[in-house]
């Protein structure tokens, strides 16, 4: 092959892959904009569903997507944080460091739907089905999510601030409260929204833990209650029920959030790295 | 006073161990769950014929319970997604590092960071809607729903991770290879391919084999566009995948065809557990390099 006609190849290769990725970005975004937004109304918004009226309103389903990112944040955030402090100030062994990282590393490989039959067997059963299980099974799923990002964040605190604390004479604790903690804020920011995008998109996790009841609760009853994220309930409106226009209208309500979330982390990231520059 | 500050000390260690120990713990539970609750049926069927029986029928007055075809779909589902994703995905990324404008760079990469936050049950539902329609009206097959449609779905899931992490590896590779194969009167396109291509080699596979656990780990989308009848993998068939395999009878499953459901899962986790040696494998001979 003749070096020109390699180079014509390689460079036609890239072009077309590349056209390819983002046209089908494009043409997923295009299509479920179009087919879902005709399908949201006000109403659409804010009833819950009835089967005597015929009215479908996902009120519900936004309120326990709401609950269960809620409840799952305000336990993994102390859990993940906590591990991560571990890690970077507290661990002498590094054989154990070792073994939490490869623990951590397992936990992101494992596929939702093992966590949502582990989930079950764990959690469904004490709690029954209820969006409690479901947030519990989603900590364990989001750990290793919140656990990477602080640990990234902590690994940026100057050493000299540390060793300035303990030579003005404070304890280790003073320092991590008073020195290392302020300074892992941003990763806890930017865990916090990848993990928040994460729960927004599963559904294989949360199909036998939450189950897929629609009613409408407050939010201690909420937690008690089966219910149906705005994923589960796409999932099944479009599986079970054959209502199209429902699952587009909430497919482009998620596309519409996630492409947030994709932009609120960006620029977490951004402010947070220009900030630390200036420090 | 300083008993006390050291008491406080110990005691805050204990619990920052304890919170850092939480992660081995939910690895040995799930693990220890998915053992305990997967072997009761594997003994009742017997190790050969669950993995190797052709025929699964659980619900059948006459049980049988083999998941060969359950194994040989997410097999063939997912190196079909990597014969699609992995050549579109390595070239992609290999613009993105090497060649882009930076303009052209930053929405690009803005899409696939989109692409990767799209949830699994909207793939599920485009595909639904225009995939298996499609498949039936081009290949004048009586259902779209089939391994082709589900492959098709998981090779575009899989374009995400492929690119990010490609693209990642690419970057890394030190700019002084480049250099010198560009005086040496290499083209640009030569370059990438010849020098920087096997330079980031290792990253590149690891980008595969993520893709791989992406593509047998997922279930939402399948379930949507598999059709998901435990037929022996074809083309055209439609198939259960080891995950949907779990997902589509749990609901309603009882005794032993629930057992073996957690059977299955286990397979699947093993099926996982291999894939993340493997990345971990060509991660640690990145750092080497």
């Amino acid at each position: 092959m003749s070096r020109k006609c390699y180079i014509r190849l390689t460079r036609l290769g890239m072009y077309l892959a590349t056209a390819i990725t983002a046209g089908l970005t494009l043409f997923l975004a295009g299509y479920v904009l179009a087919k879902g937004i005709p399908a949201l109304s006000w109403n659409f918004l804010t009833t819950k569903p009835s089967y005597l009226s015929g009215n479908i309103g996902i009120l519900p389903d936004i309120l326990n997507t709401l609950y269960i990112v809620i409840a799952t944040l305000i336990i993994v955030i102390p859990l993940g944080v906590g591990a991560a402090v571990y890690l970077t100030e507290y661990a002498g062994n590094q054989k154990l460091v070792s073994i939490i990282e490869y623990a951590a590393e397992a936990l992101s490989g494992i596929p939702s739907i093992i966590y949502g039959l582990v989930g079950m067997l764990m959690f469904a059963g004490t709690f029954g089905t209820s969006l409690m299980a479901g947030a519990l099974t989603l900590v364990i799923m989001n750990l290793p999510t919140i656990l990477r990002n602080t640990q990234e964040s902590l690994k940026t605190v100057p050493q000299s601030y540390r060793e300035g604390a303990f030579g003005l004479g404070a304890g280790k604790w003073r320092v991590v409260r008073t020195v290392v903690l302020p300074g892992c804020v941003d990763g806890v920011i930017t865990g916090c929204i990848l993990s928040v995008g994460r729960i927004l998109g599963e559904s294989a996790a949360l199909l036998f833990t939450a189950g897929f009841a629609h009613a409408l609760n407050g939010f201690w009853d909420g937690l008690h209650s089966a219910g149906a994220t705005l994923t589960v309930a796409l999932y099944v409106y479009a599986k079970e029920q054959g209502e199209f226009q429902v699952a587009f209208g909430i497919a482009a309500i998620l596309l519409v959030l996630s492409f947030g979330i994709n932009l609120a982390a960006g620029a977490v990231t951004r402010y947070y790295r220009k900030k630390n520059a200036i420090d | 006073m300083k008993a006390k500050q050291a008491y406080l000390e110990t005691f805050v260690h204990g619990i920052f161990l304890i919170l850092g120990l939480v992660t081995v713990g939910c690895v040995l539970l799930i693990t220890a769950y998915l053992v305990i609750s997967g072997i009761p049926a594997i003994r009742q069927i017997g190790l050969v014929p669950f993995l190797f029986g052709s025929q699964w029928a659980s619900t059948a007055a006459e049980p049988k319970y083999g998941i060969l075809p359950f194994i040989l779909t997410s097999v063939y589902g997912t190196a079909g997604a990597i014969v699609l994703g992995v050549p579109v995905g390595f070239l992609t990324a290999v613009y993105l590092a090497k060649k882009a404008p930076k303009a052209v760079k930053e929405i690009v990469g803005q899409a696939v960071s989109m692409l990767a936050g799209i949830p699994s049950v909207v793939y599920g539902l485009v595909g639904m809607m225009v995939l298996v329609p499609g498949i039936r009206k081009l290949f004048g097959v009586p259902d779209g729903a089939s391994l082709l449609a589900a492959i098709i779905v998981l090779a575009i899931m899989i374009l995400p991770s492929i690119i990010k992490m490609s693209v990642t590896a690419l970057e890394a590779v030190p700019k002084e290879y480049e250099d010198a194969s560009l005086a040496l009167g290499a083209t640009p396109e030569e370059t990438w391919f010849r020098v920087s291509v096997p330079a980031a080699k290792s990253g590149i596979a690891a980008a595969v084999v993520l893709g791989v656990g992406r593509a047998i780990g997922e279930a939402m989308a399948v379930m949507m566009v598999a059709g998901n009848a435990p037929n022996m993998p074809g083309l055209f068939q439609s198939v259960r995948f080891l995950t949907t395999a779990v997902a589509s009878e749990m609901s309603y499953s009882s005794g032993l065809q629930r057992q073996a459901l957690f059977s299955i899962a286990l397979v699947l986790f093993l099926f996982i557990m291999l894939i993340n040696a493997a990345l971990n494998f060509f991660l640690k001979g990145g750092q080497k390099q």
